[in-house]
C-alpha cells in the first residue's frame, strides 16, 4: 500500500484483498475432491456514503461474494477489512461486533422474512441478539426505522403475509437498517419487483444512503438499474473480475468483450442509446470444468491462442490518465484487438 | 382478416374481473407485445385464448375468434386439435413447464403424435430437426437428455422447439426471458424473432420489459388491473404515451432518469381482487385524477389503430388534455 492510499483510509468502509472463496466437491470415494473457485481473488475499496455494483450472470459468484462480504460464509482466502480492522483474523466476539455494522439484504422478499413473527417483532430481533436495550427502548427504534422506510406505525402488529413485494422489501431494509450499520450489502434487491414498486425501493435507498451515509455493495444483473445507482462497478465471470472502474468508465467507455456483450444485450427503450448486438454463443461454462486461459475465451469472438492458455490478469488501463482505476482483464484489450463499438449504431 | 381477434373478452374468477372487456387483434406475421406489472391479466388473457382457464374460472366475449373460427362455439375436440398445433405457447419458467419424469424427446414427439402422427422413426428424425431449428448442438444426443441435465437457457430452446412443432400460425410467449440472464435472453428473443419472420407467424409477447417490448414489437398493448389502457403501435407508445400510466411506467425505468436522480415512481401498487376502486382504477395512484376520474369509469378513446382509456388523455407534451 503507498502513502496516497494511506491517507484515504479514513473514509475507507471496506477494503477487501484478493477474497476468494473455494469449495471442495466430493467426486466419489476414491477420486480426489473437484475444486470449485466461485470467488476466485477480488479486490475492492468502498468508501464512505458510496455505492459498489457487482454484476454479472447467474453462477458468476456475485451472491457468494455477499455471503462473504457479510461473513455468513468465511473466505477461504484473502483480507478483508472494516475501517482498517482485518475481520478474518479477529476473535469471534470482535468479529460478532463488526458483523453488526456489515447487512444484508436478500432478493427474495417473500422467503427473506419469517411468516410466523410480526414485523415489530422482526425488526426488533436484531436489537434482542445485539443489545442490551428494553424492550420499550427496542420498540421506540423499531417505530423510528418504519417511519424512515415509509411504513406505517400500524403495520408493527402485522404479519408479514398482509404485506405487497414493495412493503416487504422496505421491512427488509428496516430490519438491515436495525443495527446502525456502515455497510448494506443488497443482493438483487429490486429483482423480485415491477417497475413502478422498484422505482419506489431504489429511491427510499437511495434516499437512505444520504441519510445515514451508507455504503451500499449492490449486486446485480440488471445494468440499467446498475447504472443508476452505482458509483463503482465491478463485472464479474465466473468468480473472477473481468472489468472494473467507476460507472462513467464501464458505462461509456467499456473495455472488455464480456461487459460490451452484456450492454449490448440489455434491451433499451430508446432507439439511439441501442447499441450494435453482440451475439455471444453458447452459455456460462461449468465452474467445476473451467476452461484454461481466459475463462471467456469460448464465447468470445476475439479469442486467439494465447487466451486460451493464458489467463489474464486484471491490469489497470493505461491508455489514457483520465483512465486511472479502470481496470481490465483481457489480452485482446492489452494488444489492442478490439475496435470501438459506437453507441446508436443498431 | 386478422388472424386473432378478441372483442370484449373478460375472465372472472366468482365476483372477480381477472381480465375485464379486453379487444385487440393479431395479424399474420405481426409482433404483439403485451406490457403490465404482475396482476395486470396479462396472463390469464392469454390462458383463456389457449383454452387453459378452469374452474371455477370463466370466459366470457363477444368475439373470439382465430382466423374465422369461433373458438368459444366450437366442440371441445375440435378447438383440442387447434390448441398446440395452429396456437402454441410457451410459457415463463421453463424449468417448471417441463415434465421432469420423461426426456425431451418423449415431451417433443408427444406433441406431434397428437397432433400429426407418423411413424416412430419420422417422428424421432422431425424431433431432431427442431432442436436443430433452435440451436441446440449434438441435437442427436439431446434427445434422451430430461429437463434437469439442461440449463435455463436450452430447457427454453426445448419449449420453443415443441411450441413450433405443428407449425402454429400463432404463438403466444408469456414471459419467455423473465427467468433467464441477459446474454441467454438475447439469443432467445433473436430465435424467436428468427422464426416468427421465417414462418410468418403472429407473436404475443407478454412480459414486463418495456424496453425489450420497444425493441421487438410492431404494435404494443399496456393493461393495468385487467384492462387494457393504451394500445398503438410501439414506437408511438413509448415516444408520445397517452396514458398517465404508461406515462409513469416509462418514468420509472431507472434509464428514463438522468444521472443517479430520484426517480419518477408511481405511489402505491395494482389494486387487488377486494381493493378496486370506483371510476378509473387507475384513479388512486394517478397523479392527474380529478373527481370525475373517481366516479366515472372511462371509455376507449381513438380507434382500434390507437386506444387509450382514459377521460383526459396525455397530449404530446405529456400534459392532460381537459
Amino acid at each position: 500500500m503507498n502513502q496516497s492510499d494511506l491517507s484515504l483510509d479514513k473514509q475507507l468502509i471496506l477494503k477487501a484483498d484478493n477474497l476468494k472463496q473455494h469449495y471442495h466437491v466430493k467426486q466419489g470415494l476414491f477420486k480426489p475432491d473437484a475444486v470449485v473457485k466461485a470467488v476466485d481473488g477480488i479486490s475492492f475499496n468502498l468508501e464512505k456514503g458510496k455505492t459498489l455494483a457487482v454484476v454479472g450472470e447467474s453462477g458468476c459468484g456475485k451472491s457468494t461474494l455477499g455471503r462473504m462480504l457479510t461473513m455468513i460464509e468465511t473466505p477461504t482466502g484473502g483480507s478483508l477489512a472494516h475501517l482498517g480492522e482485518d475481520l478474518l483474523t479477529l476473535s469471534a466476539d470482535a468479529q460478532a461486533k463488526l458483523r453488526q455494522k456489515i447487512q444484508i439484504i436478500f432478493q427474495n422478499p417473500y422467503g427473506s422474512l419469517n411468516p410466523r413473527k410480526k414485523i415489530g417483532a422482526i425488526l426488533e430481533e436484531p436489537l434482542v441478539i445485539n443489545t442490551k436495550l428494553s424492550k420499550a427502548e427496542r420498540k421506540e427504534k423499531a417505530l423510528a426505522i418504519m417511519a424512515k422506510v415509509g411504513l406505517k406505525a400500524e403495520h408493527y402488529e402485522r404479519y408479514p403475509h398482509m404485506f405487497s413485494g414493495g412493503q416487504r422489501q422496505r421491512i427488509a431494509i428496516a430490519r438491515g437498517l436495525m443495527l446502525d450499520p456502515n455497510v448494506i450489502v443488497a443482493d438483487e434487491p429490486v429483482s423480485a419487483l415491477d417497475v413502478s414498486v422498484q422505482a419506489q425501493v431504489l429511491n427510499l435507498m437511495m434516499d437512505l444512503q444520504k441519510e445515514f451515509g451508507l455504503s451500499y455493495v449492490f449486486i446485480s444483473h440488471d445494468l440499467s438499474v446498475v447504472e443508476h445507482i452505482a458509483d463503482d462497478v465491478m463485472v464479474m465471470y465466473l468468480g473472477k473480475v473481468v472489468e472494473q472502474g467507476t460507472r462513467e468508465q464501464l458505462f461509456e467507455n467499456p473495455k472488455h468483450p464480456y461487459t460490451l456483450a452484456l450492454l449490448s444485450s440489455t434491451p433499451q427503450l430508446s432507439p439511439d442509446k441501442r447499441r450494435v448486438r453482440i451475439k455471444l454463443q453458447g452459455e456460462l461454462p461449468s465452474p467445476l470444468n473451467p476452461p484454461s486461459g481466459c475463462a471467456f475465451h469460448g464465447r468470445c469472438s476475439y479469442a486467439n491462442d494465447r487466451c486460451k492458455t493464458e489467463t489474464p490478469l486484471l491490469r489497470l488501463d493505461d491508455q489514457a490518465e483520465q483512465e486511472k482505476g479502470h481496470m481490465i482483464a483481457c489480452h485482446a484489450v492489452e494488444e489492442n484487438r478490439i475496435e470501438t463499438v459506437a453507441v446508436g449504431a443498431a | 382478416m386478422s388472424l386473432l381477434q378478441l372483442e370484449n373478452l373478460s375472465v372472472t374468477f366468482g365476483n372477480f374481473r381477472a381480465v375485464d372487456n379486453i379487444s385487440y387483434k393479431v395479424e399474420e406475421g405481426e409482433v404483439l407485445g403485451i406490457v403490465g406489472e404482475s396482476g395486470s391479466g396479462k396472463s390469464v388473457s392469454s390462458l383463456s385464448i389457449m383454452g387453459l382457464i378452469d374452474f371455477p374460472g370463466k370466459v366470457s366475449a363477444d368475439q373470439l375468434t382465430f382466423d374465422n373460427q369461433d373458438l368459444l362455439a366450437m366442440p371441445e375436440k375440435q378447438r383440442r386439435k387447434l390448441t398446440g398445433s395452429d396456437i402454441a405457447m410457451i410459457f415463463q419458467d421453463p424449468m417448471t413447464s417441463l415434465n421432469p419424469c420423461f426426456t425431451v424427446g418423449y415431451q417433443i414427439i408427444e406433441a406431434l403424435k397428437t397432433h400429426q402422427g407418423g411413424s416412430k422413426k419420422e417422428l424421432k428424425a422431425r424431433a431432431i430437426e427442431l432442436l436443430k431449428q433452435v440451436g441446440i448442438p449434438a441435437p442427436e444426443s439431446r434427445l434422451d437428455n430430461y429437463p434437469h441435465q439442461l440449463s435455463g437457457g436450452m430447457s427454453q430452446r426445448v419449449m420453443i422447439a415443441m411450441s413450433i412443432a405443428c407449425d402454429p400460425r400463432l404463438l403466444i410467449a408469456d414471459e419467455p426471458t423473465t427467468a433467464l440472464d441477459v446474454t441467454i435472453q438475447a439469443q432467445i428473443i433473436d430465435l424467436l424473432i428468427e422464426l416468427q419472420r421465417k414462418k410468418q407467424m403472429g407473436l404475443v409477447l407478454i412480459t414486463h420489459d418495456l424496453a425489450l417490448v420497444a425493441e421487438v414489437a410492431h404494435r404494443v398493448i399496456v393493461m393495468y388491473a385487467g384492462q387494457i389502457v393504451e394500445s398503438g403501435p410501439a414506437s408511438e407508445v413509448f415516444s408520445t404515451p397517452r396514458h398517465p400510466y404508461t406515462q409513469a411506467l416509462l418514468a420509472s425505468l431507472p434509464e428514463s432518469a438522468a444521472g443517479k436522480a430520484r426517480l419518477e415512481a408511481l405511489p402505491g401498487v395494482v389494486p387487488g381482487q377486494y381493493d378496486r376502486p370506483l371510476g378509473c382504477l387507475l384513479s388512486p395512484r394517478c397523479p392527474y385524477a380529478t373527481d370525475h376520474c373517481r366516479q366515472v369509469e372511462p371509455a376507449n378513446q381513438g380507434d382500434l389503430n390507437r386506444q387509450v382509456k382514459c377521460h383526459t388523455p396525455l397530449d404530446s407534451e405529456g400534459r392532460p388534455t381537459a
